[in-house]
């Protein structure tokens, strides 16, 4: 993948390399060299996999902005069959940094949306680099509640820099359309489910992230401002983007000893752009198996534990000074009957919110 | 060397001062100088050119609800640094200046009231706190208020101000919008009234929650009022921003607001709206 190698990619790609010059050297010279070329592709896949066990948040932002990675569309046309866009918000434009429809995954009947990205330079002008307008939020609120008035489970897929800021933006009130979302989903009384795909770009992505279940790439990251906007302010320069993900908590494994997210949805080795085949089966067995949890659950007890989801959400102290108030342990869920396939839940351990008393 | 040229008047180190009680201050926008006392008692509002100071939480409760009326709810919450961030400087040690500098314990108040003979719900933002920028601790109170009001059938007035979430904590604060978001969606469904305050200024994460979910939403004159900010506009847009840009008067005219009430006819403008859509509870107020 010429031209989109991270920094932190090189030892791979300089190994890659070394088998090319050997595979063609096997090639022109006749002599047998494939013990070395098999001891070399080991090698590649060791240091993929070290790579990839250690990066560092702001290496993992890198990941979840790689060119390369599966965007929206392509999660949709590989998890799902018979998809129907739908267009517009009625009011305005039809928003392409927001797409939906209906469509099926397995034998479930899905209103999915999400944000869209683009590959190339005329798809990125097209759906402008992921960042939504106002129409772009109101469309996915007409399509959920469209979801809600036909008894069809919400599947949104998050992958965003954040929503457009611009003068357009502002006066067609893109913090209301936000806002109104935010509050309109804790009354929609069909399953939702978020999945964090990419980037989980602040209020953008938040407004299509209330649900019953988040999910989140295992190089996914969801943050309150992106890496480099922390740092210009905390550290008044944006060269320290890597400090400032460091500090923000805003890996996907950040989100569950926080509280705020249910589960890790493993990467491929070397990241989901690295084998966008697997990563959309995995993705799509994590999508049926709470689709199929939630589904057994009342509208009214849905409404219920979403709202008490968030509820718990945040970290403060109360009572007389030195004694801090905790959220409860996320509880375990009782609705979730012998899941089928696999379990990939990420270990208990590392589920629990850790005490930081 | 220019023989005419400007002189260059050396008006030494004066430091510019926090000027303390009962000294004279300038207004930054008619550039007249006012007496502090006489700027207070107009509850912020430069008497010269009607310009609108920020005020903060105490003086914002005084001028809205009856005197002495304010019974605050969930005094004891506290901010706790979850995320140990340190930047330049550490969460906690901001959190310490800023409990020093405004004596509150966060960057808002939420209580009961009454106002114009209605109990009420208010809840009062300080931007002197950490430029009320929201934490778990802003949501929480926040949520509380609204579930307490849906509970007890009080209408809420929210008065808003704020830079927008609160970097130290993350996403646990970005949360928050979601979490008070899904308090105003219960407190709505159960048909009460809320009112939405827009003060300067009132910007991201906060606009784009509870700021602009009210059944009405007022603006103070000249208020700046957006979701981004503008110098991020420019970078991202490079694109000229209008005149006037995300002030009050602004959002007036491209609907994105009720209306602009000057501070002064604040609280009658609301007990007016109060009276209409909180009618039937008045008499029970008492």
């Amino acid at each position: 993948m010429p031209g989109y190698t991270l920094p932190f990619e090189k030892p791979i790609i300089e190994l890659e390399e070394k088998l090319k010059e050997l595979e063609s050297f096997s090639e022109t010279q006749d002599i047998d060299v494939s013990l070395e070329i098999e001891r070399m592709q080991e090698k590649i896949e060791e240091t993929r996999r070290k790579v990839y066990s250690e990066l560092t948040p702001w290496q993992k932002v890198q990941v979840a902005r790689h060119p390369l990675r599966p965007y929206t569309s392509d999660y949709i046309e590989d998890i799902a069959t018979d998809f129907v866009e739908l267009h517009g918000d009625r009011l305005h434009a039809d928003d392409r940094a927001i797409i939906g429809g209906m469509a099926t995954i397995d034998s479930h009947r899905v209103m999915i949306l999400g944000t869209q990205k683009g590959r190339d330079t005329k798809a990125n002008l097209e759906c402008n680099f992921g960042c939504a307008y106002p129409e772009g939020y109101r469309k996915a609120l007409r399509l959920m509640k469209m979801a809600n008035k036909f008894r069809i489970p919400i599947v949104t897929l998050i992958d965003t820099p954040g929503a457009f800021p611009g003068v357009e933006s502002e006066e067609r009130h893109i913090a209301e359309a936000i806002a109104v979302n935010l509050r309109e989903m804790f009354t929609l009384s069909v399953p939702i489910i978020v999945a964090v795909i990419g980037e989980g770009g602040s209020g953008g992505a938040l407004g299509i992230g209330v649900g019953d279940r988040i999910l989140v790439l295992e190089h996914a990251y969801y943050s309150v401002i992106s890496p480099e906007g922390c740092a210009a302010i905390l550290w008044k320069d944006r060269a320290f983007a890597d400090k400032a993900s460091e500090a923000l908590r805003l890996t996907a494994n950040d989100l569950i000893e926080f509280g705020l997210a249910d589960e890790v949805v493993p990467e491929p080795f070397g990241g989901a752009h690295a084998n966008r085949e697997e990563m959309s089966a995995t993705l799509k067995k994590h999508l049926i198996k709470h689709l199929k949890a939630v589904s057994k659950i009342s509208p009214d007890q849905l409404l219920q534990k979403r709202y008490e989801k968030f509820r718990a959400m945040g970290l403060f102290a109360s009572g007389p000074e030195g004694k801090q108030k905790k959220p409860e342990p996320k509880a375990k869920e009782p609705e979730t009957t012998q899941d089928e396939g696999e379990s990939t839940q990420i270990p208990e351990s590392e589920k629990q919110t850790k005490d930081k008393a | 060397m220019p023989f005419f040229g400007k002189r260059k008047y050396s008006t030494g180190k004066a430091k510019k001062r926090d000027i303390p009680d009962g000294m004279w201050l300038k207004c930054p926008a008619c550039t007249e100088i006012i007496f502090k006392r006489e700027l207070d008692a107009a509850f912020g509002v430069c008497p010269k050119c009607e310009h609108h100071f920020q005020i903060d939480r105490r003086m914002r409760i005084s001028l809205l609800s009856e005197e002495n009326s304010f019974q605050e709810w969930d005094t004891d919450l506290r901010s706790i640094d979850s995320l140990n961030f340190t930047g330049l400087e550490a969460y906690t040690t901001k959190l310490e200046e800023n409990i020093k500098k405004t004596g509150e314990k966060d960057a808002v108040s939420c209580g009961e009231a009454m106002m114009g003979g209605h109990r009420i719900a208010l809840g009062v933002m300080d931007f002197k706190f950490l430029g009320a920028s929201m934490g778990s601790v802003v949501g929480e109170k926040i949520t509380r208020m609204f579930e307490r009001a849906t509970e007890e059938k009080l209408p809420v007035l929210m008065s808003c101000t704020s830079g927008g979430a609160r970097m130290y904590e993350g996403m646990l604060s970005l949360m928050q919008m979601a979490k008070t978001s899904g308090a105003i969606a219960r407190h709505s469904q159960a048909s009460l009234p809320y009112i939405s305050l827009l003060t300067h200024p009132t910007m991201a994460g906060v606009m784009a929650s509870f700021a602009t979910l009210g059944d009405v939403i007022i603006a103070e004159p000249g208020a700046l009022i957006g979701f981004a900010g503008a110098r991020v506009i420019k970078e991202t847009t490079q694109q000229d921003l209008p005149e006037g840009f995300q002030k009050a008067e602004f959002l007036l005219e491209h609907g994105l607001i009720d209306m602009v009430v000057p501070r002064n006819e604040l609280k009658g403008e609301i007990v007016k709206l109060l009276d209409y859509m909180n009618g039937s509870s008045r008499d029970q107020g008492q």
